[in-house]
């Protein structure tokens, strides 16, 4: 347990309102303002910008309230504690693995700390394509810079790792633009471990931010609790129906908790928004909810170098390169970023091919290990449409997502790219991930059997990371699920204030994506509420 | 080596989800954990014990004692992982360990003869890269289960991480 100051425990004993489901021995029933459903980077980022206006708001989290205290650098206590489905959240064909978050701070808690404005090519599309006209790089400006501020977002000064400075040098070789990115943190002991749970408070997520500043005035939070549905009557929602869950955040206890609200925001993220959505049987008019879910598709290719590399050591991610984003038209061939991700030894043993003995020489090789990842931007294209959300018989959701030849083509070319840039850098062999890659000893030899991989579902290995879409925004209420503002089509207290909000992929990760827009919409809702608010007597 | 012929692989597919399907309806293996554990029966840790070896092959000890205790551990750790997954993963895990510890559908669909503590290694890996690249993809889906949580199982465990070099930071000692 970390010996460090603990933010969450010291709010703890001032005296926060936190409410663990596990354990709740009867029923609830709640008023308020606003309930907010999830605690990630939306419901997080709405929590504080709604309390500071003085309205009385309810957080609602599934998973567990885990802090610093417990963040012991352990992914196989963090991985079941931390994230969705124990971090194997998969499609329904189980070929994409889903890295999502599950506790308070959501994804937050356990990202690697990238932080992109929306790029401008993927605002100006929103625009033209979305009718979200109020979406330009300069109206989305300030609220960029007003999150970066809140959270810390800026460069980071400190050398890339290993790891990083490899992509670097190689693309430098090819004569590919790379960057560093910005990192929300403050005071960074550059360990590495940010996707466990950060031990030193030093990443500044929702768990750390937000949450607690709504906490200090007076919201409550509680955690263990899954929202099952909302309930509606004459086009409004009237109330949310939670469940409390066991101590192991599987089972429902069979405590009710119900919360009555004037507003209601959504902020589950994708998949979990949608899927809410699902279960209330809310108005779904022109058949678009759940619709159009995004993942940026990721394939990975693996070097063994001959220097230590410690890829799980120093912060995971802090090279990038978008030369095949820029270089590529959105309604072209598929684009993909370049990044490198954190190297421990259940991601990468999970994610390496195969087993037994030609598996393990490249886990006994873990100290030389370098990865490159390319992240696909999906949902610019009509052969890109997405996967759609659905409901497993027991309630919870599922997404279906068919990776179409158009994602294929852009993840063979992006082992190309991933090869070659690991050979200029100097790599002694290059493997790309999937059951069927061999180790490669040259660039020639590469370009013949990557030319030759077939591209399937459950060989090639495929992850994500960023889950978005579901519940699109956009003018036109027949292709989309809610307006510019975040407000649902059909419902005028419903507000979707999360990634599934977003009507294609973003094309970075999309952390700061999510604190613009709901810092934006949020704001928005708060000065309409206060505004309309009457006074009030003794 | 038992090879499963290209006819056999076809019928798994096209009758996998009735081989599925039969094989949970016959199968009576005791619904129970076994003793000490909190999901897996005892066929299934049988199951795990058998192909902990194969999967983990050159990651485990070869040192009998040490052997011993890591492979206890990776049934102990697949056991809790089980239990720790949400309900519908864990009724599809189920599913999938039925499939194998059924003994008809074992040899249907692994190619297993005998019982899996009996099995040979090399009988194993042959079902295991038969599934790896199967033309089906269940039984790819059903391969990448098994591998991938027998790994997760294994190398989050700190007794797995000297033979791949790695340990956590020093600043550790001082944070923890």
């Amino acid at each position: 347990m970390s010996k460090l100051p603990d933010p969450i425990r010291l709010g703890l004993d001032r005296g926060w309102t936190v409410q663990d489901g596990s354990r709740l021995t009867a029923d609830l029933s709640l008023e308020a303002d606003i309930v907010i459903v999830g605690t990630g980077a939306g419901g997080g980022t709405s929590a504080e910008i709604l309390t500071a206006a003085g309205l009385k708001v309810i957080m609602i989290e599934e998973g567990p309230l885990k802090s610093s205290s417990d963040f012991r650098m352990l992914e196989r206590e963090a991985y079941p504690q931390l994230y969705q489905e124990s971090a194997g959240r998969q499609t329904e064909d189980k070929a994409i693995t889903i890295l999502q978050g599950r506790s308070v701070g959501g994804s937050t808690t356990v990202n690697w700390t990238s932080s992109f404005r929306t790029p401008e090519a993927t605002l100006q599309h929103w625009q033209s394509q979305w009718g979200l006209r109020e979406y330009s790089p300069v109206a989305m400006a300030p609220w960029f810079a007003r999150m970066e501020e809140r959270l810390s977002i800026a460069p980071w000064p400190v050398p890339p790792n290993e790891n990083n400075d490899i992509l670097r040098r190689g693309c430098a070789a090819l004569g590919i633009p790379a960057a560093a990115i910005q990192r929300n943190v403050k005071g960074c002991w550059n360990l590495g471990y940010c996707g466990v749970g950060c031990p030193t408070n030093a990443k500044q997520s929702m768990l750390v931010t937000t949450v607690p500043a709504a906490l200090d005035r007076g919201a409550r939070l509680l955690h263990r609790t899954r929202a099952e549905k909302l309930t509606f009557a004459n086009d409004k929602a009237v109330a949310l129906e939670a469940v409390a869950l066991d101590d192991a955040g599987i089972r429902p206890t069979g405590v009710k908790i119900t919360v009555r609200a004037r507003h209601f925001v959504l902020a589950g993220g994708a998949i979990n928004t949608p899927g809410l959505l699902l279960r209330s049987k809310a108005t779904d008019p022109h058949g678009t909810l759940g619709k159009r879910t995004f993942l940026h598709p990721v394939n990975v290719s693996a070097a063994l170098m001959n220097a230590q590399v410690e890829g799980y050591n120093g912060a995971p991610q802090t090279i990038y390169s978008d030369h095949f984003l820029d270089t590529l038209s959105l309604d072209g061939p598929i684009g993909y970023k370049l990044e490198a991700p954190p190297i421990h030894p259940i991601l990468a043993g999970i994610t390496l091919q195969g087993f037994g003995e030609g598996h393990s020489t490249w886990m006994r090789r873990l100290p030389q290990l370098q990865v490159v990842l390319a992240l696909l931007r999906d949902g610019f294209h009509p052969q890109s449409i997405g996967g759609t959300v659905k409901l497993r018989k027991d309630g919870s959701p599922l997404l279906d997502y068919p990776i179409s030849d158009y994602i294929w083509d852009g993840m063979r070319r992006a082992f190309f790219t991933m090869a070659e840039i690991q050979f200029a850098a100097g790599a002694k062999i290059v493997m790309p991930m999937h059951e069927k890659g061999k180790p490669l000893k040259s660039w020639a030899e590469a370009k013949q059997h990557i030319a030759d991989l077939p591209m399937k579902p459950l060989e090639c290995r495929v992850v994500s990371a960023h889950v978005m879409g579901g519940c699109a925004m956009g003018a036109d209420e027949k292709s989309s699920v809610v307006r510019g503002d975040g407000r649902h089509h059909q419902m005028e207290n419903v507000w979707v204030f999360d990634g599934s909000a977003f009507p294609t992929s973003i094309g970075a990760n999309p952390q700061l994506s999510i604190y613009g827009m709901v810092a934006r919409n949020a704001t928005r809702l708060a000065e309409a509420l206060v505004s309309q608010r009457k006074p009030t007597v003794g | 080596m038992v090879k499963i012929s290209r006819r056999r692989f076809l019928q798994v597919g096209v009758t996998g989800a009735v081989v599925l399907g039969a094989a949970a309806w016959l199968n009576h293996e005791p619904d129970t954990p076994a003793q000490g554990m909190r999901a897996l029966n005892s066929a299934q840790a049988e199951l795990i014990r058998a192909l902990a070896p194969v999967i983990l092959a050159g990651m485990i000890p070869t040192e009998s004692v040490a052997r011993q205790t890591a492979l206890k551990e990776v049934v102990e750790a697949f056991d809790r992982g089980l239990a720790g997954m949400s309900l519908p993963v864990q009724a599809e895990v189920e599913q999938l360990l039925g499939l194998l510890t059924f003994a008809p559908s074992r040899a249907l669909v692994a190619g297993i003869w005998t019982s899996w503590p009996s099995a040979r290694e090399a009988d194993i890996t042959a079902f295991l890269l038969n599934w790896q690249t199967s033309r089906f993809v269940l039984l790819r889906a059903g391969f990448q289960a098994l591998k991938q949580l027998m790994q997760a199982c294994w190398f989050g465990n700190p007794l797995a991480w000297p033979a791949m070099g790695y340990a956590l930071p020093p600043q550790a000692k001082d944070l923890l």
